[in-house]
């Protein structure tokens, strides 16, 4: 097929499925290789850890989603799974994990404690809720969340990749709230 | 009490006291049994227990403080892997004037556990080489388990 005849708009839709060609964006097919063989941080601070062990572990195995690739390095990584719960001693060194990971990068905030500190939250060691240090992209609640919990946040944040829409928060406009 | 958990015999208690007439109190009785020592008295006791053949108490198996308010209350529990047997020493500081001698230049295993009393409690070690915090940040401010700490507002409860 000629360019010309492209330019023209000569061949449909269909025509080029016919012949297995798809036309989209480069950030489509980035977004779309990135969200399904996400590579998470292997770190852990708390009890939430145990359940994103046992999420990557045979029972319920996150590599069935192509996620099971913990990395023992942040400048390998591009997921960083906050399970469990923060302390203000422990805030700079994360946060220096957060930073050494190459981008684009994303943030789970796993558990109670991670979302808002949890039980902790009125404690004067904890911080209460990662997104006071890192920008967080899905929250998953729960005490500790169960792997399954784990693994649809984990869908979530794949649905958020590819459809960069679903994560846009339109800036609050404080002139127009009552 | 097992076996491998005596309480130091009342001969060993009264021969602790005649070298000691003054400024040590045995209080408790059993398990609870516990030997209050002055500060100025506590680092000669605490070598004597753990040089002298009768004591050798080569292990310091914790160091811990408690505020009562007026005053606090540093306990060391001791370990006696030879003879086998424990006791409980305690001392006081009161609150105003937080400063106990350090006994880390008798069982250097105290270095990290009267870091944890100076970073929680604010008791000062006189002669401990490394005394700043270490649970908590550098730049934390008071010592949250006092009982006079205030938490500063923050979290749910914050503006």
């Amino acid at each position: 097929m000629e360019v010309k005849d492209m330019a023209a708009g000569k061949q449909t839709e269909d025509e080029f499925i016919k012949k297995n060609i798809i036309v989209t964006s480069i950030d489509t097919v980035l977004n779309w290789a990135r969200s399904n063989s996400l590579w998470p941080l292997s770190s852990g601070l708390a009890c939430c850890s145990m359940e994103m062990m046992a999420a990557a572990a045979a029972r319920f195995d996150i590599s069935r989603f192509g996620y099971e690739v913990f990395r023992p390095s942040p400048r390998q990584a591009d997921l960083l799974i906050v399970a469990g719960t923060l302390t203000w001693k422990m805030a700079g060194p994360l946060k220096r994990l957060y930073e050494q990971m190459p981008e684009p990068k994303y943030v789970i905030a796993m558990g109670s404690c991670a979302n808002s500190g949890g039980p902790f939250a009125d404690s004067y060691s904890v911080v209460p809720g990662v997104d006071l240090i890192l920008p967080v992209d899905v929250y998953i609640p729960g005490c500790p969340p169960r792997p399954e919990a784990l693994i649809q946040g984990m869908l979530e944040l794949k649905r958020k990749i590819q459809n960069p829409d679903v994560g846009r928060v339109d800036e609050y406009d404080a002139t127009n709230a009552e | 009490m097992n076996m491998t958990q005596q309480m130091l015999s009342n001969e060993a208690l009264q021969s602790l006291q005649e070298k000691f007439p003054e400024g040590m109190q045995i209080i408790g009785e059993g398990a609870q049994q516990a030997i209050v020592v002055e500060d100025q008295y506590l680092l000669d006791m605490m070598n004597m227990l753990k040089n002298d053949a009768a004591y050798q108490f080569n292990m310091l198996s914790n160091l811990t403080a408690v505020d009562y308010l007026d005053y606090l209350e540093i306990i060391y529990h001791l370990y006696s892997l030879p003879l086998l047997s424990t006791v409980t020493i305690k001392t006081r500081c009161l609150a105003n004037q937080l400063i106990v001698p350090s006994v880390t230049a008798i069982w250097p295993s105290a270095d990290f556990q009267e870091r944890e009393v100076y970073d929680l409690f604010g008791i000062s070690f006189t002669g401990h080489q490394d005394l700043r915090r270490i649970l908590l940040p550098d730049e934390f401010k008071g010592h949250p388990l006092r009982k006079d700490y205030k938490m500063p507002i923050q979290g749910e409860r914050g503006a």
